[in-house]
């Protein structure tokens, strides 16, 4: 192409240098937050914006960090969800083991998506991801496992390693912060090694990252299948903590709703996806108790963080700081 | 007296290949709207179905409250959409031209929901009837099957509006500037022609035509705000199949995507849903620009 194109994510604001020492006390007084908080706020709530949370954090990794728009999330999310609720509720497997069995099969068709979705680019990326995972929800809406349009619900929460029992909903709690700062603390790991700073030269510059001799295509389905396992492992848990699988996760709507919490919290920062999938959840909980139809709302906000907020919220502090958030 | 062709009876044969030709008409002129626009403004309409099924809606409106039959709902229907078309380009689309096309793809999207949202708040899920038209109902037992009337029809008005759209756009002056916009807007510009106005013009007119698919669907599907959405996402791997550089490349792809589906439906009616993913999945693996894409 010879016309240069923004890529979009938020330009990378000068590093002004927040220190190390910051970063540790602002994540240590979030994580003490986050372990009063079930005492003051509903924990079903926490726990279902804990797990978008996750699920956005995974889809920022491909989108904030390689610059591929996957349109197709929902299919590792809510694939993964159907396979823990199954091994959970009819395998009786443990729920650690139905979560990796869940994150597993999420990996496995990320793997399959992805290497069908990275041959082609940009704008056909997006169309190419969408129209798999809805190959993918047309396969769960007829697999006779799936139980159609009822889904799979009453799904046991067990004992966690044969120990905690999960139906206490403080010990469930914990668990899904446990699993969220893992992988949240995952994806920084994976952002800030060398194969992630490979990852960025891919999204600044594609025919340069080739011609220093990296193999673009291997690091964006590596990319793509981290991204996707990690998506699932969010499913999973979700399945878990509402104890049901339904075709809601794995629709394209779905999908849909994982890139707004990501472009409102802010495409390409770390905390941007999590403050994201917080607001979004909030917002759907709210409207859910007025008579304001949620999708108009959705709609209009996704327009309005296109056309006048595209660095999200923590990109415009970012921006506005110059800090890299 | 044609014999049954393995085990299928021919009027079951030919019913769902008329079938896979009526899907295909609506994704060849949805396609083709989404290769002109993509061409001229860079921008993957996501709420083209959306627009589809506001075309329907509108058609099933102007009959409701105002008595107004098929035939003129034909030609308002799309007028209507395609002003809605002007407003969304000159609000939204024109202050996103220049940057990258995944922006486009996201504003669209919002779009669609807010669209399919109002629709659905004030119409409910469940489908609405449209009768169709006096002069085209009824049908024709052709043997060794019967057609439609109606289904007739959308075959060929569809085939008449793809290849009056192929030719107004590589055969006529107004095209000419088209083609030559999409090259090199800049220099077009230099040449005193309104690229600002001829891109407006690009986007109603591909909007359209999603809108005249709305009101040709109207009598055969039932009009319910949600019966875009699921089709954007097939056109969709229409578009990635057939690639977006040609016109007549959109039509035969997805006329032929159609018959596919049809065939399917006869023979293994299991797979019909995903059929054209499937395709799409193949398509990907061995010619991976598409099959009329450039390289």
């Amino acid at each position: 192409m010879a016309t240069e194109t923004q890529t979009p994510v938020a330009a990378p604001a000068p590093s002004g240098g927040v220190g190390q020492r910051a970063w540790l006390f602002v994540s240590l007084i979030a994580l003490v937050l986050l372990a009063l908080a079930p005492f003051v706020i509903y924990p079903v709530f926490l726990m279902k914006a804990l797990c978008f949370a996750l699920f956005a954090c995974a889809f920022n990794l491909l989108i904030g960090y390689v610059g591929l728009l996957s349109f197709g999330h929902a299919a590792f999310f809510g694939g993964a969800a159907y396979v823990t609720a199954h091994a959970a509720k009819v395998w009786l497997l443990p729920p650690e083991l139905a979560i990796l069995l869940g994150t597993l099969f999420a990996g496995v068709c990320g793997a399959a998506v992805g290497a069908l979705a990275i041959r082609r680019q940009g704008i056909y990326f997006a169309m190419t991801t969408l129209a798999l995972s809805q190959m993918l929800f047309f396969v769960f809406l007829q697999a006779p496992f799936t139980g159609g349009e009822d889904g799979i619900q009453g799904v046991p929460r067990g004992h966690l390693f044969g120990l905690l029992d999960l139906n206490d909903p403080y010990a469930m709690y914990f668990t899904v912060l446990a699993i969220f700062v893992g992988g949240f603390w995952f994806i920084h790991r994976i952002v800030h090694s060398p194969f992630g700073q490979v990852l960025k030269a891919i999204r600044e510059n594609e025919q340069r990252a080739t011609s220093l001799g990296y193999d673009v295509s291997r690091y964006k389905l590596m990319a793509f299948i981290l991204s996707a396992t990690l998506a699932g492992l969010a499913g999973s848990t979700k399945a878990l903590v509402f104890q049901l699988a339904t075709l809601t996760d794995v629709q394209w709507q779905m999908s849909g709703e994982v890139v707004l919490m990501t472009l409102l919290g802010g495409i390409g920062t770390t905390t941007g996806p999590v403050i994201g999938a917080f607001l979004v959840v909030m917002l759907q909980n709210y409207l859910a108790t007025t008579a304001l139809p949620a999708t108009v709302v959705i709609g209009i906000v996704f327009i309005i963080c296109v056309l006048v907020f595209r660095r999200g919220i923590m990109g415009e502090i970012g921006h506005l700081l110059r800090w890299k958030l | 007296m044609i014999q049954d062709l393995l085990g299928i009876p021919p009027q079951a044969l030919f019913g769902q290949l008329l079938l896979g030709l009526i899907n295909g008409s609506f994704y060849a002129l949805l396609s083709l709207g989404l290769a002109v626009i993509f061409g001229m403004l860079h921008v993957i309409n996501f709420a083209h179905g959306a627009l589809y099924m506001v075309g329907a809606f509108v058609a099933w409106l102007l009959m409701i409250h105002l008595g107004i039959g098929y035939w003129p709902a034909l030609l308002i229907a799309p007028l209507v959409v395609a002003a809605f078309g002007v407003l969304i380009e000159r609000t939204m689309l024109v202050r996103i031209a220049k940057m990258d096309p995944l922006y486009g793809l996201l504003l669209t999207f919002g779009l669609a929901l807010v669209i399919e949202g109002v629709f659905r708040h004030f119409y409910g899920v469940s489908g609405q009837p449209y009768p169709p038209p006096p002069s085209l109902q009824g049908g024709t037992n052709l043997g060794f099957m019967f057609l439609p009337t109606y289904r007739a029809w959308v075959v060929v008005a569809s085939l008449v509006v793809c290849l009056g759209t192929w030719y107004a756009i590589e055969r006529t002056k107004l095209g000419s500037y088209l083609r030559a916009a999409t090259e090199k807007p800049q220099l077009v510009q230099a040449m005193g022609i309104n690229v600002p106005a001829l891109v407006t013009l690009t986007f109603a007119a591909a909007v359209a035509l999603a809108g005249f698919a709305g009101v040709l669907a109207a009598p055969m599907y039932q009009v319910n705000p949600l019966m875009g959405s699921n089709l954007i996402i097939v056109v969709f791997a229409v578009v990635v199949i057939g690639g977006m550089g040609s016109i007549l490349g959109a039509v035969i792809t997805g006329f032929g995507l159609g018959i596919v589906e049809g065939l399917t439906k006869v023979f293994y009616p299991e797979a019909a849903n995903i059929v054209i993913f499937v395709v799409m999945a193949i398509v990907l693996l061995v010619k991976p620009q598409g099959l009329f894409g450039k390289a």
